[in-house]
């Protein structure tokens, strides 16, 4: 594609945005012991869950970021 | 199709209907989520992306071809998402989470073989015809092939259905936020709508590509973590299985094909022939092939190979949905603590509807955050949906009706000045209809139903139009509107005289879901004979002015050649072998 930005830079912005927030979330949770009363809180699903949006997010934004000539 | 609680809707194919009518009578005594700060956070940045990515690619969007086919230049993995994503409204993620709850695994039939093999034909067969011609829209090859009047005929019912269908989903989304969140349906309907049309006006066709491929990743991120989290309640698969039979004996939920062998055996009341003829032939391929909605995303591929290689990417990540749909529905049948009812006993006795099964399985897992994000995949499949439906409608309605009716010889820029306005007329109509059907709420049944009555037998017209030099303009044209009215025939025969389902279904057992299926069938037959007859009594084109239209009348471009794992035959082989393993294994 022509367009100097990518979808997948938009992609990757919007899943590292997300992953941070929700990471974040998850380690206050874990750190302040006040787990959202949810099905098997103990798990931890937004630690992980958005540790994983966090590295998508960081992989795409690096590997699409907009460069001169691309 | 009408829809009894759950079927029909984003556009033609039969798929549940998450707001019927008797949904408006619900009362809201409790929303089902409540939206924490960080859950906000998370959909206003959604929000923020989407206008800013209309902006950006508004400089970028000056000629036809670019507002109308995204300038025919993205890679197969874009147009692919884009060409699945389309279909995946947040209607149909929990109309279908609904239809498993309600009907086990039967729903993903609509996901396998009735997707996967229409899929890979238009991809291997079709869409060289499409490429090939140049056309900028199904009913422009019907021109090319058919000549001005099938053209008419297909666009305006096209335009109209696409643009009611719109408001209908519009309204129906309105409605499940008000369910689920307790939003007001006017902000509802003004929000999303305002968005849409900024960013598909601004941007076209590559701006609702964009978004749908932006949609497309976030159902997947906010959406796999309800299996997942639910598997690990529920103790694995064999263990859901296990409880599911436990829970509701002597109901096959857990079994794909070895319960239609009657119309009994099922809870969908269907029959193997429905399944395989009905939906795996005619309505699937009808939708996925000759729908503008799917197809145009396909169009815009940068070249043959590519948008050859679009539909078998789609088919790929179109067998994978169900895992993501299906799943949490056949999971709340376990882990829920209540039980779900039709929306008619809800509205007399209370309780949560079927309709409700996602986003109840959002709220067991998801605290802020997560609910958020869960959240913003829905309303993103929505605005996409709107989007789509949004840009076809543009699309057919500038090039396959203003221009040969009002304005033949315009300048380039000049249309796309039209295809910018008649965005946001269409969304303006969309709005229209919503309002309609918030004041008239039988509308919305009808509507629903009548958008299926084009698709059968257009597929009919269009896969003899490419296959057989012998059809002619008359044969095509008349092919076409028969079978269209066979359709709309039977659908009032059965509305009329209920006991005529025994003759349009073979059965009086059969349900909608299987009435729709058979009235598919039949006036997609019925198109097909009259193309025949008409055609052997007409006199056909010269074979000449088929080139590029018509099998064994055109020579196809040759592609450079590729290694073998970059062919598109070596991609759909291999989905073609996963279709026929998944289909064993829950068989």
């Amino acid at each position: 594609m022509r367009t100097s930005i990518s979808i997948w830079f938009f992609i990757g912005v919007l899943l590292l945005l997300y992953g941070a927030l929700i990471t974040a979330y998850g380690v206050w949770e874990l750190h302040t012991g006040r787990t959202a009363a949810v099905a098997l809180a103990r798990l931890h699903a937004p630690v992980w869950w958005g540790a994983v949006l966090l590295v998508a997010g960081i992989f795409y934004v690096i590997v699409f970021r907009p460069r001169p000539g691309r | 199709m009408a829809s009894l609680l759950i079927p029909a809707l984003t556009h033609s194919l039969p798929v549940p209907s998450m707001a019927s009518a008797a949904l408006l009578e619900l009362p809201v005594v409790h929303r089902l989520a409540h939206l924490a700060p960080l859950d906000i956070a998370v959909i206003a940045i959604y929000f923020a992306m989407v206008i800013y990515i209309g902006f950006y690619l508004k400089q970028r969007t000056n000629t036809s071809e670019e507002f109308f086919l995204a300038g025919r230049e993205m890679t197969a993995w874009i147009a692919g998402l884009a060409f699945v994503s389309a279909n995946l409204g947040a209607l149909e993620l929990m109309g279908w989470a609904a239809a498993a709850y309600q009907y086990g695994i039967l729903a993903t039939h609509w996901y396998w073989i009735g997707a996967i093999p229409a899929m890979l034909f238009l991809g291997l067969v079709m869409m060289p015809f499409y490429y090939v011609s140049r056309t900028h829209s199904v009913p422009g090859y019907l021109k090319l092939r058919f000549g001005e009047s099938s053209r008419l005929l297909a666009a305006i019912s096209f335009a109209l259905m696409t643009i009611l269908m719109s408001g209908v989903n519009m309204f129906s989304m309105a409605l499940v936020m008000r369910v689920v969140l307790g939003w007001d349906i006017h902000f509802s309907i003004w929000v999303s709508s305002i968005t849409v049309a900024l960013y598909v006006a601004l941007g076209g066709l590559r701006s609702a590509i964009f978004n749908e491929v932006l949609q497309f990743v976030l159902i997947w991120a906010g959406a796999l973590l309800l299996p997942i989290l639910g598997l690990i309640e529920a103790g694995g698969w064999h263990n859901l299985q296990a409880q599911i039979i436990a829970r509701f004996p002597g109901q096959n939920y857990t079994h794909l094909w070895s319960g239609l062998g009657s119309f009994t055996g099922n809870p969908m009341g269907v029959h193997w022939t429905g399944i395989v003829f009905g939906l795996g032939f005619v309505v699937s391929f009808g939708y996925w092939t000759t729908d503008f909605l799917v197809v145009q995303r396909v169009l815009s591929a940068r070249d043959l190979r590519a948008a050859r290689m679009a539909p078998v990417i789609g088919s790929a990540f179109k067998m994978l949905l169900p895992f993501i749909v299906i799943l949490p529905g056949l999971l709340g049948l376990v882990v829920l603590p209540m039980h779900l009812v039709g929306e008619d006993v809800a509205a007399i006795h209370g309780g949560h509807t079927f309709n409700e099964v996602l986003p109840l399985m959002l709220v067991r897992y998801c605290g802020p955050g997560l609910l958020g994000l869960g959240i913003t995949a829905l309303i993103a499949g929505f605005m996409s949906g709107m989007a789509g439906n949004v840009t076809a409608f543009s699309a057919v309605w500038t090039y396959d009706i203003y221009q040969p009716l009002i304005n033949k010889n315009a300048s380039d820029k000049h249309y796309v000045t039209i295809g910018r306005w008649s965005t946001i007329l269409g969304v303006l109509v969309s709005i229209g209809t919503a309002y309609l059907v918030m004041n008239a709420h039988s509308i919305m049944d009808y509507v629903q139903a009548l958008f299926s009555f084009f698709i059968a037998p257009l597929f009919g017209t269009i896969l003899l139009g490419m296959l057989w030099k012998g059809a002619t303009p008359k044969g095509g044209f008349w092919g076409l509107l028969v079978g269209t009215a066979t359709s709309i025939g039977l659908f009032l025969w059965v509305y009329r005289y209920p006991s005529a389902l025994s003759y349009v279904a073979f059965s009086p057992h059969a349900q909608s879901m299987a009435e729709n299926l058979y009235r598919a069938l039949w006036s997609w037959t019925a198109c097909v004979l009259v193309t025949v007859v008409v055609s052997l009594c007409t006199a056909p084109k010269p074979v000449a002015e088929l080139a590029g239209l018509v099998y064994g009348a055109t020579v196809l471009p040759q592609e450079p050649p590729v290694v073998f794992y970059k062919h598109e035959y070596f991609w759909a082989a291999i989905v073609i072998v996963v279709f026929f393993i998944l289909n064993l294994i829950f068989w």
